[in-house]
């Protein structure tokens, strides 16, 4: 097949643990079915660096909490027909987000992680992007097209969403989804 | 028909029942299910959780069918496109009001607010999620509270005064800031009313009450206060 017909997929990660990408690989040998019938252009598994154009279906894993990374799912969403939110980080915020508890301020909550639970050496790092106020969930910020909840998601799940969308169906996640 | 029997429909299907029960309970013992949280067999009815809404044909208005008893002629409609928008939502509110992070808690897996939103296929939330914190208490010897999970179906205020006849839980506060209290808003480690039954935490529906070092699956048993009433009344 011409590699130009086939639709372009690709992967994101922004503040998760990486688990949902495990999940992906974690489809095996299905991955293999996958990889022919589509064409992967961007991933953090893959040596690029700048989100293409003309994405048709993006899996977004993690919660929003800089702002290199509010800047980059903006781009995301402007350069994609589907952006599915990948695992309970992007759906809800999950453990990235239970730092939003600390409220006061973006400085309170620095002072809180890097300087009065640091065991030695407590300093705020400087040279990262700037973190937002708050963790925020995928859709607090652009449309998400679809939601795979789960802490990692099922390789099912995840294989069951991939084969509806690239057969033009619309998943159904009523008994599949899964927080936790 | 005798005296108290009434007759009714549940989704078209004819269904006889006794006067002063509700429609949760006709359904129950017609094999029907609604989806509920705060309701558990054994205690009084308290219609918090707005899960057991259904449909009433006559009346524009949805129903708790929890709290509701039922009437002669009545036609009850417990799942339809309409219901099933107005559960999703409130099992969304209930997930933003609080600090609900499955993966991290010890209910995961055995919780039924997870259970139900998974069943309703409740995969985001739409409203905005409240971050406020609210008091964990861990003074008792091996019961915990952690207020940042509960749901305020008030199971273990009932179970405490009804079944263990102590009542050392209530309410305080009003709207989001409600919390479970023990005695008069003291730590659970000084209660001297508490007699440590851990009814609390067999009934709690998520992790908000749990027995410190206890895998919540064993700890649970949702029959405990059905069994103690029937153990009374025999």
């Amino acid at each position: 097949m011409n590699l130009e017909n086939k639709p372009r997929v690709a992967t994101v990660w922004l503040s998760g643990c990486s688990g949902c990408h495990m999940s992906f690989l974690d489809q095996d040998e299905r991955l293999i079915n996958i990889a022919a019938k589509v064409q992967f252009v961007y991933s953090p598994i893959m040596d690029v660096k700048v989100f293409p154009e003309n994405v048709d279906v993006t899996l977004v894993e993690g919660a929003v909490a800089n702002e290199e990374q509010l800047e980059l799912l903006k781009q995301v969403r402007e350069r994609t027909k589907i952006l599915i939110s990948l695992g309970d980080c992007a759906v809800t915020g999950n453990v990235t987000g239970l730092r939003n508890t600390v409220q006061n301020s973006v400085e309170s909550t620095l002072k809180k992680a890097f300087i009065e639970t640091a065991d030695v050496n407590g300093q705020i790092p400087n040279e990262v992007p700037k973190i937002l106020k708050q963790t925020v969930p995928l859709h607090e910020i652009v449309k998400v097209d679809y939601y795979i909840p789960g802490c990692p998601p099922s390789a099912d799940t995840i294989n069951y969403v991939l084969t509806e969308l690239l057969a033009g169906r619309t998943p159904n996640m009523e008994n599949r989804s899964k927080y936790g | 028909m005798g005296i108290g029997v009434i007759k009714l429909k549940i989704n078209e299907q004819e269904v006889i029942s006794r006067e002063g029960d509700t429609i949760l309970k006709a359904a129950k013992e017609h094999g029907i299910t609604i989806p509920t949280l705060c309701d558990l067999d054994g205690l009084s009815n308290f219609g918090g959780c707005r899960l057991c809404l259904v449909e009433v044909k006559g009346s524009p208005k949805l129903f708790p069918a929890c709290t509701t008893p039922v009437s002669n002629g009545m036609e009850v409609i417990t799942d339809s496109e309409r219901l099933k928008k107005y559960r999703k939502m409130a099992i969304e509110l209930i997930l933003s009001e609080r600090i609900h992070v499955c993966s991290v808690c010890v209910a995961n897996n055995n919780c039924e607010l997870q259970d139900l939103a998974n069943k309703l296929g409740v995969d985001h939330v739409n409203f905005k999620r409240d971050w406020n914190t609210h008091d964990l208490d861990t003074t008792h010897e091996f019961l915990v509270i952690d207020r940042n999970r509960c749901i305020l179906c008030t199971r273990c205020i009932r179970v405490c005064d009804e079944v263990e006849g102590v009542h050392v839980l209530d309410l305080k506060n009003r709207g989001k800031d409600t919390e479970v209290i023990i005695d008069l808003d003291d730590q659970w480690g000084v209660s001297k009313i508490c007699t440590s039954c851990r009814k609390c935490a067999k009934v709690c529906p998520v992790g908000a009450i749990y027995v410190e070092g206890q895998p919540i699956s064993q700890t649970r048993d949702k029959k405990i206060a059905e069994f103690v009433l029937t153990r009374r009344q025999s």
